[in-house]
């Protein structure tokens, strides 16, 4: 078989995987059971070393676009999953041809949606999931990039402080443009609208919705939390000259959506009496670059939000004001977040990323501090955490039927019975 | 009655030289399939994309009926986009999976009961209706997505090269199934494909663009026997035309030996274009004839089907070397390395004007 890989520097191992077989009928012993959404083509999830890898079927120029599309909003710093390989030439024992297959890297410690709620999913959790999809719609958009089927299946989600942070796993239907026409826009929002009151609608008909929760209403909710976003990002804004604080006021409301501004337009009308401002190319992860840029640490937005609070909250109590705000934050991270960090024994780390573990500790010691009425401090909180929290918690790094616990995850959405796995 | 018209539509990119659809004109008729065709970067997609909505009209205008579109939202035009990844729902049932939009649009149940059943009946799903996805076939999968942009009663259906992702089997059979559909359901139909056979096996009529210009609105059999100019005599028909620069002197040209008698208009455009016309015969119109009796062929390649065996050869006018493919009756076919005279079959020759391209009176 003369094997084609079209790839980014990957594992050679990937080359061992039996691409002489259709996928659908690979063996139990070289997959992992990952919860896998509704898909038209065969998925299958495989460990190599360290990583996993979703491996899905298709026809070879859909193989070939998705893979290019996926490089190029990687390029971008777009949150999506990382294409890996596309395989193609793939024949079976009798020499027949098989589909090519697309190869990606199924992202650390996020979670399908369907893995986000016991029982059922509650209005907050999927309000919550909603906010998250929305956010990467409008930052899609904002790239020039129109997805064409956003639904909450073709999304993988991370916990980021409390909230959710969503990634792109499909990019079948996507194209990229320079600037996305308001009809591409307002129909790609639409889209998601019915693909998620779809979903919510299955969810319903399984029994997973909880009673209070209507689908369409919350459907709805994408669209204006979408809208809401999009003018909060680039809509005009007019007010009088002597109002220029509003200016200061709508980078901070940005800065906090955690879009940067990387311009701003300000024009004043003839009289010079009012000004309409307008920002440009406002792009996500202006924390998260801070934070990056001061230590060294990736981690989601909200997260280094989190972060970088505990870093001022640090440098204030150290009366540090003198030094550079890198020497600071390497201290911070020296003394405050790595040793949180190692506190958690090594069988432990596959619970939560560490940034979400720091946050967890944080609000940990709040909620000691509130009941003992002191700070309890924070590498107490830590161990606290560690013995009454974290020991309870599922793991995510992967969420894999054989090694967490006895959760039985929906691996396939097609069988009857659904057990999804405790949050 | 769900007409539509692109009145001179226009796209224009943002920095580009030129409209990726120039000054569009096409009327369709209520319940004609049209197809859009042409080569990549023609302008076929992006003219779907105006009606859809999808994409910003620079210049001209869109209808649907009687109501100008042009500047409306996507979901306001009541058009669906057929073949979009329609996703299928596990745990609602296969008539609950067709109507859910209208549930979501807010209609009421019995409308929905009714247009589900009416969709179901059309695609063959009756029986599956109260059953969930799972029982079904992957065919019948897809037939349930099709089912979704039924029970909307839109009032055109849009497709984007639904089937450029199957293979030449499952597209053949997916293509009669659409049309079958299209011809039951009645509903105007758009179309787009890059494959000309898929266009002229499909469409009431064809649309062949080049270069964001319409080249020519017609039916496949009118296309076919008289294309208005040298692209579209090249483009459509498999295999190609051929095309072939032949001198023209005063009322005859000369195919090789063979002395084909022009109308005086003709030879008039040949005059002022150096005595040159441009020719063009189909495989199928090539006769062979005796020596010196039409254009010397050296055989390349011979293609034996049965009935009919092709024959790919080069000739050489002016100097000039050109590749041949004519259909020759395949009990008898020529050699390899043989030369073979052709000559065009009367009243089967198709002249354009070498400079323009235009099509010439034969």
């Amino acid at each position: 078989m003369a094997l084609q890989l079209l790839a980014a520097p990957s594992d050679p191992a990937l080359l061992d995987l039996p691409w002489g077989t259709p996928l659908e009928d690979w063996p139990a012993d070289q997959l992992v059971a990952l919860p896998r959404g509704l898909s038209r083509h065969v998925v299958r999830f495989v460990r190599i070393g360290e990583a996993v890898y979703a491996v899905k079927e298709i026809a070879e120029n859909a193989a070939l676009r998705e893979y290019g599309l996926l490089r190029q909003l990687e390029r971008r710093d777009l949150p999506a999953v990382e294409a890996v390989a596309v395989v193609s030439g793939r024949v079976d024992d009798s020499g027949q041809p098989l589909d090519p297959a697309l190869v990606t890297r199924h992202l650390q410690f996020s979670l399908p949606y369907r893995a986000l709620f016991s029982s059922t999913l509650r209005a907050d959790t999927a309000k919550r999931l909603l906010d998250a999809l929305a956010a990467l719609l409008v930052r899609l958009h904002t790239a020039g990039f129109y997805w064409g089927d956003c639904s909450f299946s073709n999304t993988l989600f991370r916990r980021d402080a409390g909230a959710f942070a969503a990634y792109l796993v499909d990019a079948e239907t996507g194209e990229l443009h320079g600037n996305l026409s308001e009809g591409q826009r307002t129909y790609d929002v639409d889209l998601a609208r019915t693909n998620i009151a779809g979903e919510l609608l299955d969810l319903d008909a399984g029994g997973l919705l909880h009673s209070s929760i209507d689908p369409v209403e919350i459907a709805d909710l994408v669209v204006e939390r979408y809208q809401d976003l999009w003018r909060e990002l680039l809509g005009a804004e007019t007010f009088d000259t002597g109002e220029r604080y509003r200016i200061d006021q709508r980078i901070r409301r940005l800065n906090e959506l955690g879009f940067d501004v990387a311009e701003l337009t300000i024009v004043t009308d003839i009289d010079g009496r009012t000004v309409q401002l307008e920002p440009k190319v406002v792009d996500a992860g202006h924390h998260s670059r801070r934070l990056l840029r001061l230590t060294g640490l990736d981690v989601e937005e909200n997260q280094a939000r989190r972060l970088l609070n505990d870093l001022d909250a640090y440098r204030a109590a150290k009366d540090v004001q003198g030094e550079s705000e890198e020497i600071v934050a390497h201290r911070w991270v020296d003394e405050a977040f790595e040793p949180v960090v190692r506190a958690v024994p090594k069988d432990m780390r596959g619970k939560l990323e560490p940034a979400e573990i720091f946050h967890e500790v944080l609000e940990h010691r709040w909620f000691l501090s509130e009941r003992e009425g002191r700070d309890v401090g924070l590498m107490p909180a830590a161990l606290s955490y560690v013995a009454d929290v974290l020991t309870h918690k599922p793991d995510e790094q992967a969420v894999l039927g054989s090694r967490i616990g006895s959760p039985t995850v929906e691996a396939d959405p097609w069988v009857e019975d659904d057990e999804p796995v405790e949050p | 009655m769900a007409t539509v018209t692109f009145d001179k539509a226009t796209r224009l990119f943002p920095g580009a030289e030129r409209p990726a659809v120039d000054a569009l004109d096409i009327e369709i008729g209520d319940g004609e399939f049209l197809v859009l065709v042409g080569p990549s970067g023609c302008g076929k997609s992006t003219s779907l994309r105006m009606l859809a909505g999808l994409e910003d009209v620079n210049g001209g205008s869109i209808r649907i009926g009687d109501r100008d579109v042009t500047n409306l939202a996507p979901k306001d035009r009541d058009i669906a986009m057929v073949f979009q990844n329609y996703a299928l729902y596990p745990h609602m049932t296969v008539g609950e999976n067709m109507g859910f939009a209208l549930k979501i649009a807010g209609e009421p149940k019995d409308k929905i009961r009714e247009r589900v059943a009416e969709a179901a009946k059309i695609l063959d799903l009756e029986q599956y209706v109260d059953r969930k996805p799972k029982a079904l076939s992957g065919g019948q999968r897809q037939r349930v997505a099709m089912g979704r942009a039924i029970v909307r009663s839109p009032q055109v259906f849009l497709m984007d090269e639904p089937l450029s992702n199957l293979d030449a089997k499952l597209r053949v059979q997916t293509r009669s199934q659409i049309a079958a559909l299209q011809r039951r359901l009645g509903v105007t139909t758009v179309y787009v494909t890059h494959d000309q056979v898929e266009a002229m096996t499909m469409g009431d009529r064809v649309a062949v663009l080049k270069d964001g210009i319409l080249q020519q609105v017609d039916t496949p059999r009118n296309m076919y026997d008289n294309p208005k100019n040298v692209f579209v005599a090249g483009f459509i028909g498999s295999p190609a035309m051929n095309l072939l620069q032949v001198d023209a002197e005063g009322g005859t040209l000369h195919f090789g030996g063979a002395n084909v008698p022009i109308p005086r208009e003709t030879a008039e455009v040949a005059d002022k274009a150096g005595r040159k016309i441009t020719v063009g015969v189909r495989p199928e119109d090539m006769a062979i004839v005796g020596d010196g009796q039409g254009l010397k062929t050296v055989v390349n390649l011979v293609e034996e089907l049965g009935a009919d065996a092709y024959v790919y050869g080069t000739a050489d006018v002016d100097g000039k070397p050109y590749d041949i493919i004519a259909r020759v009756d395949g009990r008898k076919p020529p050699e390899k390395g043989e030369s073979v005279h052709f000559a065009p079959k009367e009243g089967h020759i198709h002249l354009f004007s070498t400079e323009t391209g235009e099509r010439l009176k034969s």
